[in-house]
């Protein structure tokens, strides 16, 4: 079974920020892996060890993105792609530059991430699978492969699971907790510092959506600290619920 | 502008993001509904602001690849500029597939929209709030509690349509929660627990004191992740949306995942140890402490 997994370097921004026109500052931004991408790349590794195959890392982004790559070959994937180029804003940019690369590999399987955490669009399972024509589940929570179908658990709000069988190929996307991401070992990281990651590139699109205004999100409102120890807090707490729930 | 809503529900019962999303809507133009399922959920959309509902009789499991090809073709037909929807865990399987088909663009978790078509949304953990404008005809999931839904009887005239369902994604069954039938939006009082807990052991401490103040437990998402917290007591996305009378948080940092499920509630109390938390931006009352010396100076007054 070949599975190609999207993972994505997210921009994780601390307690400040300032903005560079439409866009956030990147010298305020730490570059990580998408915390669902460990997931969705633990994912592959764990259905590759149960029934065979391989497992192909790709992602979008400049050479400084190969991190997220490496680090998906040193938890043991067995290959990486990347498509050179920086993506605009746009939700479905994602999905149209994985598209002609993910063809062309012509995976059983394509596994994502449920969402990333700087963008949140959520938008790339769907997209990607509409582009390749394949089915899409969305949110999934465990998976497991049999008679050329896949049987995965969706995760619905409330604690609702809905198990759907889903003909390969497929695209599906993985909620955090679905597994628990694989450290690598000191040695898998340094020799996946030594592969050589073909490029791809980037095809264009007139994106039709733009960011026109960023800024902090709005106060709610004034809060109000509850002050003294922390029996003065608790009987402060008490008298606030007291007089709200009855 | 035309606007075409996309109801959603669970096992026959309509989602209260529809109406909300027909709230949305409304404020934009004139209103479509498209419902995919069995029959009585047509009445169920028939509000107030909906001229035409669209009817597409079908079981009730979910048929992503269904929905993508009817709203598709619905959205074509009918010259759609704005496909509106909730931003649930159906949506994320097939709503960006729709917005692929129609050459739209697409924005989900959306909380303000103006005409125009100009969208607000969280970005970077919630940290940030980008306004996007949308050229041309769009698909736009709105973040569920965020809109007025709409309400009172409607007049809508009826349209019915034949579509055959789809086969490459089969509904085997569905797994209830263990403590099924908890619905978290229900309740009036909620305490909620997360990372900072520290350890599964203190999960029962808690418990005790939801229990003693006649409060209900709920979690955010990482105690879910680790197993110590069923995922029926989740709020925020792919949890509940909940507005209690009191939201009392113990040990939330406030990822923007939670803050959107429990933001409408009418008093939210915060005790956290780290006063950078981002759940003191949205706190009414916030106290920088132990949670364990406050959880257990509160339960000496129950």
């Amino acid at each position: 079974m070949k599975i190609v997994v999207c993972v994505k370097e997210v921009g994780l921004l601390g307690d400040e920020v300032e903005f560079e026109g439409n866009r956030v500052d990147p010298d305020f931004l730490d570059r990580a892996l998408n915390e669902w991408d460990a997931y969705a790349i633990e994912a592959a590794l764990q259905l590759r060890e149960a029934v065979g195959g391989e497992v192909v890392a790709v992602t979008v982004g400049d050479e400084d993105t190969e991190g997220v790559l490496r680090r998906a070959l040193a938890m043991g994937a067995d290959r990486a792609a990347r498509i050179e180029g920086e993506l605009d804003f746009d939700a479905l940019a994602p999905a149209r530059a994985l598209a002609p690369v993910v063809a062309e590999e012509a995976p059983d399987l394509v596994i994502c991430g449920a969402q990333s955490s700087d963008a949140a669009n959520a938008a790339t399972p769907a997209a990607l699978a509409a582009l390749l024509d394949a089915p899409c589940v969305a949110v999934v929570r465990s998976l497991t492969v049999a008679g050329g179908h896949l049987v995965a658990h969706r995760e619905l709000e409330g604690g609702v699971v809905d198990v759907v069988e889903v003909d390969l190929p497929a695209v599906i996307s993985v909620q955090t907790g679905a597994n628990t991401p694989r450290y690598a070992a000191l040695r898998a990281i340094r020799q996946a510092e030594e592969i050589d990651i073909p490029t791809h590139a980037l095809a264009e699109h007139d994106p039709p959506t733009r960011v026109i205004a960023l800024r902090l999100p709005g106060h709610a409102g004034t809060t109000i600290l509850l002050e003294g120890d922390s029996a003065e807090i608790a009987r402060q707490i008490a008298a606030l619920v007291k007089e709200r729930v009855g | 502008m035309r606007v075409l809503v996309v109801a959603e529900h669970r096992a026959g019962e309509l989602r209260p993001v529809t109406l909300e999303a027909i709230g949305a809507g409304t404020q934009l133009g004139e209103v479509d509904v498209l419902v995919v399922g069995p029959d009585a959920l047509a009445q169920a959309v028939n509000v107030q602001g909906v001229s035409e509902i669209v009817a597409v009789a079908a079981g009730t499991e979910f048929d992503p690849d269904l929905l993508r090809r009817v709203v598709s073709e619905v959205a074509e037909e009918r010259s759609i500029d704005v496909v509106l929807l909730g931003n649930t865990v159906d949506a994320m399987s097939y709503a960006a597939a729709v917005a692929i088909d129609g050459g739209r663009g697409f924005v989900s978790d959306v909380f303000a929209l103006k005409p125009g078509l100009v969208a607000t949304r969280s970005v970077y953990a919630g940290k940030v709030d980008a306004e996007v404008a949308i050229d041309g005809h769009a698909v736009v999931l709105i973040r569920p509690g965020a809109f007025e839904p709409a309400t009172g009887a409607g007049s809508a005239t009826l349209t019915s349509r034949i579509e055959t369902r789809a086969a490459r994604v089969r509904h085997l069954e569905t797994i209830q929660p263990d403590d099924g039938g908890l619905d978290l939006a229900q309740q009036r009082f909620l305490l909620a627990i997360g990372r900072g807990i520290g350890e599964e052991s203190n999960v029962e401490l808690f418990t005790e004191l939801a229990n003693s103040m006649g409060a209900t437990l709920a979690s955010s998402r990482p105690l879910v992740d680790s197993g110590w917290m069923p995922s029926s007591r989740l709020v925020g996305q792919s949890g509940a949306t909940v507005k209690p009378a009191v939201y009392l948080a113990f040990g939330i940092s406030g990822a923007i995942q939670h803050l959107a499920g429990m933001k409408a509630s009418e008093t939210i109390i915060a005790v956290n140890h780290d006063p950078e938390a981002s759940i003191f931006n949205l706190a009414h009352f916030g106290a920088v402490a132990d949670i364990f010396d406050v959880a257990e100076e509160l339960a000496k007054l129950y």
